[in-house]
């Protein structure tokens, strides 16, 4: 089980407290209505699918009950930041904590 | 005396009690402290079981966890009957009652051996070849027969009813396996005063102390330091001790699952105790001790009886006290049998020869074996066992082949050297690496905070060992937050040390021989059938594995991953590391499906949710569905009546005069702020600005791709505040969805959402006489048709408690739902039931409702729509905004596919026949005579019997349905095709008349 960290709580807590809600930095159009289908196709349907660092939406459902983001890698599951919804996606990440360490 | 191969003055439980136990009916005697194993070795008996495959007769290979061999069945009474229990992890209890598995009739005749001598059909890969065909013999001959032949244990056959108990802990260290290493490890931490768990699986610790007689640590027998600390860190505040407890699984950032066995070696375990206790730690570092495994030789028919580990050997005599044989034999490519052979001597045993497949090996051991006067044989090998119920001779023969030599024997000592336990550090998702020296897979690259310290580490030697497990010990504590250590380093007196021995094949059961050199003793794999899965074209070791099964059984290849693995190698020509090792994965050994579940079972499975009018509706004598997690009631029965008869009476009664039903189940969302209306104008597809208060509008809430995600009544309490109702099953991903949207989309609006679903219990009253039953209840409420018009809500007080009085119908008819407090729901309904009464009303269940709501053509969202209806699809065109800038699901109803003709739409259907009742989920076709497959053009959604109409009514999803009216349409069925007419959705008042009536 994961340890999560709740940029809102300030807090590591166990996975269990959480939700996945999919992919992050993907923003609903102030001009819904207008969009065209390729754009409306590009906003609900296709998502990154990366492997190794992915943005996600995640929520503390059995905590604070916010929504927030991570930054995560699909590789070894490990979150790398977690930060609060409405930040800018981070273009540094610190040093992946997660990496293999060789001792 | 208990058992005849008891070495008076050997082992450490010489004062113990006499424990009786049974096997296969026959009595014996053992004492308290003995393991199953060395109870019934202490008595002579080495065969305990068939194996898997070719129902060969099969001995105690081990002493511990590893045990391929010895899996019997434990009998407490007719309910606890636990299969495949390692005998030599079982501890003996007075009364234990055990049972030899995979037998018939007998264990010493079984019939089932034949498939020894047919053993070729059941060589590598059986599974995937001899299975393939014909097809009717997997019917008549495989499933039942190879099935029943091929197996292990029965599970029992009646609930466990046993209860398990489930903790969680957090430490900082956390010491895995209870050895020299993890006593030293532990000790350092623990001195520092951080948190530590040490844990181990047998009863006792100590590990390999228990049989290394050459241990000293600080001035005293290796076993009886490991006590004195293990009861110095008990007695520690901030130390935890856990014997008979295995770690089974290492998870991410140092989650490890362990279970304590509480009360398996116990007689009467007593209803009090948990059967076992699952552990579920967090720890900030990790120290891994899990020491090694001993390897067997692999060569021909070395699986019979009487056969073991040199290690073993020496557990059953210095732990123990028991002799494995009178007369034994060694079979080595490794020192450290020959410290067995020594211990054995001198208790007296006969050591008829050592035979050591190394050339010219010296050592101390060696020197002290021959001045003990033991026939050392170097440069040989064991080529045959003799014997079948038990080993009675092995045939000895230079390795490079020469003359033949039988030696009478009764036992057979083996070691090939030990492979390191790196199942956990594996687990981790660590890498390991391969010593080429050593010959040894050992931690390489690490993935957690963990450290393996001792025999897992490829460490030799109980001094090097204590020194590397002492510093680790400091260095976890230290890294966990320790501040300084006081250093009381236990001092290694005397030391045992060996290392290397061989893997694979051993002479004799080399290339170009068809003999059994069992490798992996559980699934019954032989050296032979790892050759032929790579001469048949396996290349990798996953492949290898899967083909043979080698490492597949329950004991995952403990003993035999490195030997196979080896095999392979050799034949592929290519260096061990190139061929691979096989993951290891949770449990490290098996778990019971009751240490998993622990408490969540039965009642407590998944929560039960009951509405504050249950009680009545139980003491009524209603009949209950389960709603999600709710009990809602489904009908209310009287003397006599079917569920058909009941559901007919109540949807009369409604129509008649009036009805009582439980809502409370609906999901309540309050929605208040300042921008409350703005955002239910985004959430949901109508206007809601205009709104007036106290009104009430049927809301209909879609997804971003335009098809209808839940519905509900919407009342306006205030300018800022409104009442939000939806479905039963949709309240949390509703609220889910709200919260989404609120936080992450338009987090620029003053708005609260509050559940409030259990706060107010919610009664329906129904029907032309509902207005009637309320009134005189009611307080500060005008219920007049002028004050009060449908599509409306009030607050005021009911039986003297607040209440928010909705007027709306979900039946057709006049209707009403009171919103009360929860903790005043029953009270509430009593009092407006006992008005009912006066009136002819009935309590009415989710059935009839169902029915009555389909009368009327109104959809449940999740029955009638799928996640692929839109509001058009569903006749709601009307409930969408068209002027509307913006809401969720705008620009999805606009899609190509949404707006194009052919669509399924929702209808009505009337059977042909009025009688006949369609099956939700029947499929709809045009023509009833087209080939099959036949093309569907939709399917049923609702379907009742309706003794309103006096007739079956059904709604149903079928394609340019609205262009269809008064189409005959057919429905397929397995007795014959049933006609139906294609109409509107509203079967009973179409005018609508009765909402006021
Ligand atoms: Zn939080």
């Amino acid at each position: 089980m994961l340890l999560i960290r709740c940029p809102y709580c300030e807090e590591e807590r166990p996975e269990l407290e959480f939700r996945n809600a999919g992919e992050a930095h993907i923003a609903r159009s102030a001009n819904m209505a207008g969009e065209s289908d390729d754009d409306f196709e590009k906003f609900f349907f296709i998502r990154s699918n990366p492997k190794g660092i992915i943005y996600e939406r995640w929520r503390h459902m059995h905590g604070c009950a916010r929504f927030f983001n991570a930054v995560r890698d699909t590789v070894t599951d490990k979150f790398v930041m977690t930060y609060k919804a409405g930040e800018p996606k981070p273009t540094k990440l610190p040093k992946n904590s997660n990496e293999v360490v060789a001792k | 005396m208990s058992g005849a191969f008891r070495i008076p003055g050997a082992g450490r439980f010489s004062q113990a009690k006499t424990a009786r136990f049974s096997f296969d009916g026959q009595s014996y005697a053992g004492i308290e402290g003995d393991t199953l194993a060395s109870a019934l070795l202490a008595n002579g008996v080495h065969l305990v079981g068939r194996s898997f495959k070719y129902h060969r007769p099969r001995g105690i290979l081990s002493a511990g966890a590893e045990e391929p061999n010895a899996l019997v069945e434990i009998r407490r009474d007719a309910a606890r009957k636990t299969p495949n229990v390692r005998a030599t992890v079982q501890e003996l209890y007075d009364g234990l009652d055990a049972q030899s598995q995979n037998r018939w009739p007998s264990l010493s005749f079984d019939l089932g051996a034949v498939s020894d001598i047919a053993s070729p059909l059941l060589s590598a890969g059986f599974y995937y070849k001899t299975f393939m065909w014909p097809k009717a013999a997997w019917k008549t001959l495989y499933e039942p027969k190879i099935r029943a032949a091929a197996g292990l244990g029965v599970s029992p056959d009646q609930p466990d009813p046993d209860h398990y108990s489930s903790r969680y802990a957090h430490c900082d260290v956390l010491v895995l396996g209870g050895g020299a290493a993890g006593i030293a490890a532990a000790l350092a931490a623990a001195e520092t005063g951080v948190r530590v768990i040490l844990a181990d699986e047998q009863a006792e610790f100590g590990g390999s102390l228990r049989f290394e007689s050459g241990a000293k640590i600080d001035g005293q027998d290796g076993f009886a330091w490991a006590q004195a600390a293990v009861a110095k860190l008990a007695a520690m505040d901030n130390v935890r001790v856990l014997s008979r407890t295995t770690a089974f699984g290492y998870y991410a950032q140092n989650f490890i699952g362990l279970v304590e066995r509480v009360s398996e070696h116990l007689r009467t375990p007593g209803h009090d105790l948990a059967r076992e206790r699952l552990w579920q730690v967090r720890a900030k570092r990790v120290v891994l001790a899990s020491g090694a495994i001993e390897r067997h030789m692999v060569f021909a028919d070395n699986d019979r009886p009487g056969i073991m580990l040199a290690g073993a050997a020496r557990t059953y005599l210095n732990h123990y006290g028991v002799a494995v044989g009178r007369n034994v034999g060694v079979y080595t490519a490794n020192d450290s049998a020959y410290a067995a052979a020594i211990d054995l001597k001198k208790a007296g045993v006969n050591v008829a020869a050592i035979v050591d497949l190394r050339d010219n090996p010296t050592g101390p051991v060696i020197d002290e074996a021959r001045a003990l006067g033991i026939e050392i044989n170097f440069g040989r090998a064991v080529i045959r066992a003799g014997g079948k119920l038990r080993v009675s001779s092995m045939t000895v023969q230079p390795k490079n082949g020469g003359g033949e030599r039988t030696i009478a024997v009764d036992a057979i000592l083996m070691s090939a050297g030990w492979t390191p336990s790196v199942h956990l550090f594996s687990q981790s998702r660590g890498k390991v690496a391969f010593n080429d020296e050593t010959k040894r897979f050992v931690p390489g690259t690490y993935a957690q905070d963990c450290v393996s310290v001792g025999a897992c580490n490829g460490t030799d030697g109980l001094s090097a060992t204590v020194d590397e497990a002492y510093a680790a010990g400091v260095r976890a504590a230290k890294d966990a937050g320790a501040k300084a250590a006081k250093s009381s380093k236990p001092k290694v007196d005397a030391s045992e040390s060996w290392s290397r021995g061989m893997l694979g094949a051993a002479p004799g059961a080399g290339p170009d021989t068809t003999v059994k050199a069992f490798v992996d003793f559980q699934n019954d794999v032989t050296a032979k059938d790892i050759r032929q899965a790579v001469h048949e074209g396996m290349r990798s070791i996953e492949h290898v594995k899967r083909f043979t099964t080698n490492g597949m059984a329950t004991d995952q290849g403990k003993t035999s991953n490195m030997h196979g693995l080896a095999i392979a190698a050799e034949v592929l020509g290519k260096p061990i590391p190139e061929v691979g090792l096989t993951t290891f994965r949770a449990p490290y050994t098996p778990v019971t499906f009751g240490a998993i579940v622990s408490h969540a079972r039965g009642p407590l499975f998944d929560p039960t949710r009951r509405t504050a009018i249950h009680p009545w509706a139980e003491a009524q004598g209603a009949v209950f569905e389960d709603v999600g997690q709710w009990k809602r009631a489904w009908y209310f029965p009287k003397a006599g009546e079917d569920m058909h008869a009941a559901v007919d009476r109540e949807c009369v009664a409604v129509r008649k005069t009036a009805g009582l039903f439980d809502a409370s189940t609906l999901g309540k969302i309050e929605v208040v702020g300042p921008d409350a209306a703005k955002f239910m104008e985004l959430l949901y597809t109508n206007p809601w600005e205009k709104l007036e208060p106290g009104r009430c509008r049927y809301g209909i809430m879609l997804r971003e791709d335009g098809f209808i995600y839940d519905d509900g009544v919407v009342g306006r309490l205030a300018p800022d505040r409104f009442h939000v109702t939806t479905t039963t099953g949709g309240a949390p991903r509703v609220m889910n969805h709200m919260e989404d949207y609120l936080q992450t989309e338009f987090p620029h609006l003053n708005v609260w959402l509050t559940s409030i679903t259990e706060q107010w219990a919610v009664i329906a009253v129904q029907g032309p006489k509902s207005r009637d039953i309320i009134a005189p209840l009611l307080e500060g409420i005008d219920m007049s048709d002028e004050a009060l018009p449908h599509m409306s809500v009030r607050e005021g007080k009911i039986c003297g408690v607040p209440t928010r009085l909705f007027r709306m119908s979900f039946t057709g008819e006049r209707g009403f739902e009171v919103n009360v407090p929860a903790d005043y729901g029953q009270a509430v309904w009593e009092a407006l039931w006992a008005e009912g009464q006066k009136h002819g009303a009935a309590a009415y269940g989710t059935e009839a409702m169902h029915v009555l709501r389909a009368e009327k053509g109104y959809i449940i969202v999740g029955q009638d729509t799928d996640g692929t209806v839109t509001p058009n699809d569903a006749g709601l065109d009307w409930a969408v905004g068209k002027k509307k800038p913006d809401f969720v699901g705008i620009r999805g109803l606009t899609r190509p596919d949404l707006v194009a003709k052919g669509r399924k739409q929702l209808v009505g259907l009337k059977t042909r026949d009025p009688k006949v009742v369609l099956e939700e989920g029947a499929q709809i076709v045009e023509d009833p005579k087209q080939a099959i497959p036949m093309k569907m053009i939709g399917h049923v959604t609702s379907s009742y019997w309706s003794e309103n109409c006096g007739r079956s009514i059904a709604l149903a999803l079928v394609a340019g349905g609205r262009d269809r009216m008064g189409e005959t349409l057919y429905v397929p069925m397995p007795n014959g095709v049933i006609e139906v007419e294609v109409t509107g959705m509203v079967f009973f008042d179409e005018t609508g008349g009765r909402l006021n009536g």
